[in-house]
């Protein structure tokens, strides 16, 4: 495919008003927060005690997160992809809801479930003395919540993109399911797979509304890198910033990364 | 019949489909499969090689029963030992030419170092020397093809499949390609069997000729056979022939569209085939004063090209296709329309038995 845009029908001037209104709408904002960023102080109030605890927090429970979200993930993609069950096309639309569910309301469900009075984590607390409320685990299965629809969708759309005649000829030459599953579908599908945790691992250090719900706010516990900078606002705008800054790198690094992975195969044909 | 052959007998219920056939394939010998799309051509392999079970019937390959649902066998494909060349090759294009090769041996659980030593050796053999570590997007469609089979043979197995082995090359290479692999294949010493749409693949590769149409076999025998005596209108437009079923009575044949012919063949009586190529009738504006036994008026339907000939449809009866020099239609001018006269010799008219699978 050409990267060049085929412009033979230019499109007619007047288009262009709405089109650059429309891009500086959603430019302005960045460009402010990179002009006011306080770039002298930067070094200080990034290494600030709350501020190294929230970017520590982040990383570690994003990435257990993306963990969690690829050992369990793939196999159900690859369930949704190529087996055929009863309740499939359900499970398919269970797995999208997070994805447009308000991560508040998620929070809340999650509260309804595992929280110390849930329908699961009554017992978790009876028989395991285990609460995940307002615990970092809590803010790990905030995250993997949100964030896991993402992972599955990416691998399921390349499951369903693979030439399923590789997997046969493979069988031909020998190889057994699990065989032609580590050897072939998965070094094939491999830059979706990455594709996917790169998102998956985005969208949980974003991750807000359902953490706050579920986790709450307690610096070193729960208390990621969003919601320090909400915190922050309140009382130190300048830290608030600097950590807008950090995930705001993290964004464009993400894009950056999955800009040809992307395009490539996380589109099935 | 040889315990290390490929019993094939069986059938095949699917949706809108199905499939019938008994076949056997000897070590050694190379049977080509021939049929339109649709045929099972595909499906027929499929079954072979695991991918499609068996409605009826069973399979057998290296003396062993591999599917047979009656006393509910059905091996794995990779249970069984069957090598095939995809169409497309399917090679593995996240692997090196020789990891591709090592695949099959690695599977059966040889050891790596081992694996790698018969990869080499295959890659020797299929003059695929100093390819080893490409990826196979970096190979010509000749040598995907060569270690395609080098993959699959490497597999130490007890048939050979070859499914269109040569349709995704272009016709420049082809030649070559089609060449080597005969090369290649008559080395081999299992039962080989392939599929093509292309007689002139099935001519060159095979030694015995499958007809396939509409999942039955219509016509089974030596390939030089099937060339000069097709069964079907499908064999013979294939192979470019014209094809007239009739009634033979002592020379004289009473065509079932209409006309009669006059052959040389005076042995043959019943419902007969007669084969006539379209270079051995002749087209004229007037009536020909020749020695030709057979002539008759027609109507040209069709003026085609086809490489340095022009073929003409003309509608008798009996409707033949002709091919005359491009010099002949402009002098005859010849176009939709023009009513002409048509003559063979009877010399030129194979005519044997309607029925189908010749003798062997």
């Amino acid at each position: 495919m050409s990267r060049r845009h085929r412009t033979t029908t230019q499109p007619p001037w007047p288009v262009a008003v709405p089109a650059v209104l429309a891009l500086l709408f959603l430019g302005l904002p960045l460009l402010a927060l990179l002009i006011r960023a306080p770039w002298g102080q930067l070094l200080s109030v990034l290494t600030s005690p709350t501020s190294l605890d929230a970017l520590r927090l982040s990383i570690i429970t994003a990435t257990a997160a993306t963990v969690i979200s690829v050992i369990v993930g793939v196999p159900l993609a690859w369930l949704l992809a190529r087996a055929i069950f009863p309740g499939r096309r359900f499970a398919r639309a269970l797995v999208t809801v997070p994805l447009v569910l308000p991560p508040v309301v998620g929070g809340i469900a999650l509260l309804l479930a595992f929280g110390r009075r849930g329908i699961v984590g009554q017992y978790l607390d009876q028989w395991f003395g285990i609460t995940l409320p307002f615990t970092t685990a809590g803010v790990v299965i905030a995250e993997a919540f949100v964030a896991m629809p993402f992972l599955i969708i990416t691998v399921e759309g390349a499951l369903r993109g693979l030439d399923g005649r590789f997997e046969d000829a493979a069988a031909t030459l020998g190889a057994s399911r699990l065989t032609v599953f580590r050897r072939i579908t998965l070094p094939l599908i491999a830059p979706s797979l990455v594709a996917g945790a790169v998102l998956t691992f985005a969208r949980a250090l974003g991750e807000f509304g359902a953490t706050i719900t579920f986790a709450g706010n307690l610096p070193g516990v729960t208390q990621t890198l969003p919601l320090a900078v909400y915190i922050g606002l309140e009382g130190d705008p300048s830290e608030a910033i600097a950590l807008s800054l950090v995930l705001l790198a993290f964004s464009i690094a993400v894009l950056v990364l999955l800009r040809d992975r992307w395009l490539r195969t996380g589109t099935p044909t | 019949m040889n315990s290390n052959a490929l019993c094939f007998n069986a059938r095949i219920e699917r949706a809108e489909f199905s499939l019938e056939a008994s076949l056997t394939v000897e070590p050694g010998e190379i049977v080509a499969v021939i049929g339109p799309n649709g045929a099972g051509k595909s499906t027929l392999l499929r079954s072979i090689s695991g991918l499609v079970p068996l409605t009826s019937g069973s399979i057998e390959i290296g003396g062993v029963t591999v599917d047979d649902p009656a006393r509910e066998i059905l091996s794995a494909p990779e249970a069984r030992r069957v090598g095939v060349v995809f169409q497309d090759y399917l090679l593995f294009p996240h692997m090196s030419v020789a990891d591709n090769i090592a695949f099959g041996p690695r599977a059966a659980g040889v050891g790596r170092r081992h694996a790698r030593e018969l990869a080499a050796d295959w890659i020797t053999r299929l003059s695929l020397t100093g390819l080893a570590d490409r990826k196979p997007s970096e190979l010509s469609g000749g040598q995907s093809q060569r270690v395609a089979l080098a993959r699959a043979l490497a597999c130490d197995p007890a048939v050979l499949l070859l499914d269109e082995p040569l349709a995704a090359l272009d016709a420049g290479t082809r030649i070559d390609v089609r060449a080597e692999l005969r090369e290649h294949l008559a080395s081999i010493g299992i039962p080989t069997l392939l599929v093509t749409h292309d007689p002139l693949d099935a001519l060159v590769l095979a030694e015995r000729i499958v007809v396939l149409e509409q999942g039955r076999i219509t016509q089974e025998g030596l390939a030089l056979d099937v060339a000069r005596r097709p069964a079907t209108t499908y064999v013979a437009r294939l192979l470019g022939l014209n094809l007239l079923p009739g009634q033979a009575d002592d020379g004289h044949v009473t065509l079932t569209a209409g006309g009669e012919l006059h052959t040389a063949q005076r042995n043959v009586s019943g419902a007969v085939l007669v084969a006539v190529r379209p270079d051995a009738i002749s087209i004229h504006t007037s009536p020909p004063s020749g020695s030709a036994r057979n002539v008759w008026r027609g109507t040209v339907e069709g003026v085609e090209p086809i490489g340095d000939r022009v073929r003409v449809t003309a509608a008798g009866p009996p409707t033949v296709m002709a091919d005359v020099t491009a010099a002949s239609v402009i002098e005859l001018q010849l176009e939709r329309g023009t009513q002409v006269w048509l003559s063979t010799k009877a010399t030129e008219l194979e005519v044997y038995p309607a029925g189908g699978t010749a003798p062997q």
